[in-house]
């Protein structure tokens, strides 16, 4: 036992000593992060070693492609260590958690994923974590790479803040070939909501659920009820939706949720059982005939060797308009590595690294000159839709409107799925747009 | 003599010893780093958080004047359906959580108090699914509640099923994961706008989570029962109470301080629950497994309306001071006796 | 061994045979109930990736391979050793705190310690996501942010409420008798911590120690939040991404959960019975 004054104090001092050593070894462990970033910015092309980008892409195909974009990163800059800080959960929950903390803290990583549109402005650049990139664009000569209603969506207030790697389709229906043809039923991408209902008539008399839905996924919910709408008011007044320029109130977004809710009239009874890709298995095995999905349902039919089974044709009534999901990064402000954070975007923005990538990904490249030669026919589909239809932001994957919006628009389909009310979830939407501001 | 009461050392025997900080002073001040420490990671916090409730910061941007008028976040929050539904979501769950959880465990406690073969082994397995993350829990019981593929599979391949359909009572489809259905409506002012009832998507989300702290409550109680002396129970024995009489009215009320400890711990983890009913269930059909922690997560990090989400984990402490607090403070003082 | 276990004496009477078949009965049954969901699991993460669908749940795997088990393993060891070097020192150095804290609580009051007890008492109530940004923000001033360390300490701090309450009721239940002697015997408040409680509280240590090491383990939010590097964060974080985006492969999983589950369920088995014997000895009661 010590008699020593002030031994008590032995235990904050060692709790000092805990702090100290903690900042010292943390600095070691991310690889001297704080030491380079001064560095890096006094002499840009010295001392960085690391490039760190974030995603939610985890598994599989995902993988495989943000691997083809580091494969095409290091090829141009070799000696630098890429490090892959994805986290899985998608772009509303654990990601965006990781993501947001560490913008909160002033941490950013050198790059990461976002869509473009609404979620771009509302979380990355109003609160100023992104730098611009004009200067960018006009180096890479990218202002005629990639088709203008991507660049329009990719613009925020004016400043170009993303560059975008692959496109999604937002609005198609896949279906079973069999089912369809036994039931005498044929689809074209020019068919309307009226065909749509009286298909499902005669699925439903013949004892096929027309729809499988996997509605545990609100998401999928959101996008049936996007493409319906845009159905019902085309694809410029749908984009004008979205800005309060066209009411919420308007009786044509009325026939929309009416419309809606007539899915529910011939659904697969388990659907508040199932995700998406549940619906989607029901559609492999025959036991339904349509699934509105992205196309990366593609990808999964192709993964469960299933891809021949299925037909694909653009959601009723949105002939000539493209819902475009689009994945790219961002050049943060105070990147940790700002020349590397550069090159990455260079990388990703290019020809080969798009063209790398988009197969593994399921999406087509964002470019309009990649090469379309590899692609298996779904994405050749695409990719010709995508050159001549009129290109529309996607409410369910954030480029259509707000956090809170959306969020809005979340809750209402939740509640409506069980109730099935127009008039709440019409309001519900006139509501979330007043509350915007 | 008080218990734990600073006096100075009488006479004694020994070395004489010279302390420079007195003794009075000992106490707190090694106390006070972590002290310190809770103050700012507890109470800091929580003031932040009270602060972003009462401003109007909705946006991803940060803003963080105050908003007018003040409790303007609060009575919002208070007007959705969506809270006021997870305010009786939480109720129902905890309450029911409560009773399984205690109730099982002391079951399991009484039933292994008993002379059986492999006694540790299986009160290991009773414990075992409490040592695993809530996230993996809640996905297995997804799988096991599946309306086509769970339990209902499982009693087809039983054969129960079959039997239950012989006897006129059906085949068991059990769907009650999916149902947007609540049993109940018990009237409420016209500002509820939740339907007060219990709904059947919580029943399994209850299940599970019993399943997985009820193996704590009864280890709790296994414990408890160790130190109730073989003489008290032999005693008893002797006077000529009947096992059941003797666990009802000597073993049960002697283990009162342990229900108190166990309602602690169990009471809070209920109303703070979060990984476990995201995992198994997410907001439910309807939102009939909606919870506080879900509409926090999702007001922060969904729909970044800061001011929200902050307000609702005020409520979401306040609940939890509400219910726990009467049994802190009885813990508190049985300790003193 | 366990001599305080002994159990009840039944008594013989006509009923004796009823009431043991029904014993085991409500054994059994529980037994079942609480091995169900992990029979799931273990049998999921043995099968491939095509035998793995929610229809077949229950079936037994078709072939003897190692299913999902090699892939998860792949994927989650590196995360296993960060685990286990962030839980082994936060779990002994909140205990450490928690029984000096506990033991000052309990024997060495002062005014107002009850309420400060009290306020400690209280941080064990609050929902990790309602402050994890403060945190973070707070974390990074004082540069702790992003590192291994700085979780620990994070761990360590939350852990305080709930160590310290457990050491308290712990020690209440040591007669202030023996702390009494040894003051008369000259000894100060270290000297009887170290010589008179410590000794005495191998059982709460335990008790401390399981409840903390399986708290840490399973925990998500901080480690997801507060180290970014993918390699340093804890297995929790790792198992959930061995779930993709968009669809999962359900085997890689489920083996994933049973692995991650493995280190907690083995400490369990061996110190389970000091778990119990631990809260035997009183520092459950109250």
């Amino acid at each position: 036992m010590s008699s020593r004054p002030f031994s008590n104090v032995r235990f904050s001092r060692r709790q000092a000593g805990k702090v100290a050593a903690g900042a010292a070894l943390g600095s070691a462990l991310v690889g001297g992060i704080p030491a380079s970033r001064i560095f890096a910015q006094a002499t840009p092309a010295a001392g960085e070693a690391e490039l760190e980008i974030f995603s939610w892409w985890t598994t599989a195909g995902e993988a495989a492609g943000l691997d083809e974009l580091f494969k095409a990163f290091s090829a141009a800059n070799p000696g630098v260590k890429v490090v892959n800080a994805a986290v899985a959960g998608g772009a509303g929950s654990n990601a965006q958690v990781a993501l947001q903390t560490r913008l909160s803290a002033n941490q950013p990583p050198d790059s990461w994923q976002s869509h473009p549109g609404a979620e771009l402005k509302a979380r990355y650049v109003d609160p100023g974590y992104t730098e611009a990139i004009d200067d960018l664009y006009t180096e890479q000569k990218w202002d005629s790479a990639f088709p203008q209603g991507v660049i329009d969506l990719i613009t925020v207030d004016g400043k170009k803040q993303l560059v975008p790697v692959g496109v999604h389709r937002g609005n198609v229906m896949f279906y079973n070939k069999e089912v369809l043809e036994k039931n005498g039923i044929t689809v074209t991408d020019a068919w309307t909501m009226d065909d749509y209902f009286k298909a499902a008539d005669t699925l439903k008399a013949a004892g096929v659920p027309a729809l499988a839905l996997g509605s545990k996924d609100t998401f999928a919910v959101v996008q049936l009820f996007e493409n319906t709408l845009l159905a019902a008011l085309g694809p410029d007044d749908f984009t004008k939706v979205w800005k309060g320029e066209v009411g919420w109130d308007d009786d044509r977004v009325t026939t929309a949720i009416q419309n809606l809710a007539r899915y529910f009239d011939s659904v697969n009874s388990d659907h508040a059982a199932l995700t998406w890709d549940g619906a989607a298995d029901e559609v492999y095995a025959g036991k339904a005939a349509f699934t509105s999905m992205g196309d990366w349902l593609y990808g999964d039919a192709t993964a469960k060797e299933k891809q021949d089974a299925i037909g694909w044709v653009n959601h009723p009534g949105t002939d000539g308009a493209f819902v475009a999901v689009i994945d790219g990064f961002t050049l943060p402000k105070g990147a940790p590595h700002p020349v590397n954070a550069k090159n990455w975007l260079i990388a990703v923005g290019s020809k080969e690294a798009q063209e790398a990538f988009a197969p593994h990904k399921g999406a087509i490249p964002a470019r309009s000159d990649a090469d379309a030669s590899g692609f298996n026919d779904y994405m050749k589909w695409s990719a010709e839709a995508f050159g001549k239809d009129a290109v529309v932001p996607s409410l369910a994957h954030g480029s259509a409107a707000s956090p809170q919006f959306q969020s809005a628009v979340n809750d209402a389909i939740v509640s409506f799925i069980v109730d099935l009310d127009v008039e709440t979830f019409q309001q519900a939407l006139v509501d979330a747009q007043s509350d915007e501001g | 003599m008080a218990q734990g009461a600073l006096e100075r050392p009488a006479a004694r025997a020994g070395t004489p010893r010279r302390r420079l900080i007195p003794e009075r002073l000992l106490s707190p001040l090694i106390l006070a780093p972590s002290l310190i420490a809770l103050f700012i990671f507890v109470y800091g916090f929580i003031g932040l958080t009270f602060w972003v409730s009462l401003s109007n910061w909705r946006t991803p941007k940060r803003d963080l004047s105050l908003i007018e008028p003040l409790w303007e976040t609060y009575r919002r929050l208070f007007t959705t359906t969506r809270f006021q539904i997870d305010i009786r979501n939480t109720i129902v769950f905890t309450v029911f959580f409560l009773i399984g959880s205690v109730g099982v465990g002391l079951l399991l406690a009484i039933a292994l108090d008993q002379s059986i073969p492999a006694r540790g082994l299986i009160r290991n397995i009773f414990l075992f699914p409490y040592a695993l993350s809530f996230v993996v829990t809640g996905v297995a019981w997804r799988w096991i509640f599946n309306p086509d593929s769970g339990i209902t599979l499982l009693l087809d391949h039983l054969g129960i099923n079959w039997l239950l359909g012989k006897v006129g009572l059906g085949p068991l489809h059990v769907d009650w994961l999916i149902s947007p259905r609540i049993l109940g409506d018990i009237p409420m002012p016209d500002a509820v706008k939740a339907q007060i009832g219990i709904p059947v998507a919580m029943i399994p989300v209850i299940i599970a989570a019993v399943w997985q702290l009820s193996g704590f409550a009864m280890a709790m109680y296994l414990a408890g029962l160790g130190t109730i002396s073989h003489d008290i129970r032999e005693a008893a024995a002797l006077d000529g109470a009947s096992l059941y009489r003797t666990y009802k009215d000597i073993v049960i009320p002697l283990l009162k301080p342990i229900t108190i400890s166990v309602m602690i711990i169990l009471g809070h983890i209920s109303l703070k629950i979060f990984d476990l009913v995201f995992a198994m269930s997410g907001k439910g059909p309807g939102f009939a497994t909606d919870v506080p922690g879900i509409f926090v997560f999702e007001q922060t990090f969904g729909a970044n309306k800061y001011n929200l989400g902050a307000a609702a984990s005020i409520v979401m402490l306040a609940l939890i001071a509400i219910v726990i607090v009467p049994y802190l403070a009885r813990s508190l003082r049985e300790v003193e006796r | 061994m366990n001599a305080s276990l002994t159990p009840v004496q039944a008594r013989p009477s006509r009923r004796f045979g009823f009431r043991r078949v029904f014993l085991f009965l409500v054994l059994a049954v529980a037994i079942l109930f609480y091995l169900m969901p992990m029979y799931v699991m273990v049998v999921s993460g043995l099968k491939d990736a095509a035998d793995v669908s929610i229809d077949q749940m229950w079936n037994l795997p078709t072939s003897f391979t190692a299913g999902g088990f090699a892939e998860a393993w792949r994927q989650l060891s590196p995360n296993l050793a960060q685990s286990f070097l962030l839980v082994i020192p936060a779990t002994i150095i909140s205990s450490l705190i928690g029984a000096i804290n506990g033991y000052l609580f309990s024997k060495w009051r002062f005014r107002g310690s009850e309420v400060l007890f009290a306020l400690v008492l209280f941080g064990m109530f609050i929902p990790y996501q309602s402050i994890l940004i403060p945190l973070i923000q707070f974390l990074d001033r004082i540069g702790l942010y992003g590192s291994l360390p700085g979780l620990i300490v994070v761990h360590v701090i939350y852990g305080i409420p709930i160590t310290t309450l457990i050491f308290r009721n712990y020690f209440a239940n040591i007669p202030y008798e023996i702390v009494e002697a040894a003051r008369i015997d000259g000894a100060g408040l270290w000297q009887i911590f170290r010589q008179v409680m410590l000794p005495l509280s191998l059982p709460a240590f335990v008790v401390v120690g399981i409840f903390q090491f399986t708290n840490i383990w399973n925990e998500f939010l901080f480690g997801l939040t507060v180290i970014t590097n993918p390699r340093q964060q804890p297995v929790t974080v790792a198992l959930n991404n061995l779930s993709g985006s968009f669809s999962v492969s359900w085997n890689v999983v489920m083996a994933g959960a049973v692995i991650a589950a493995l280190p907690t369920l083995v400490i369990y088995v061996l110190l389970g019975r000091f778990f119990i014997q631990g809260m035997l000895a009183g520092s459950m009661k109250g």
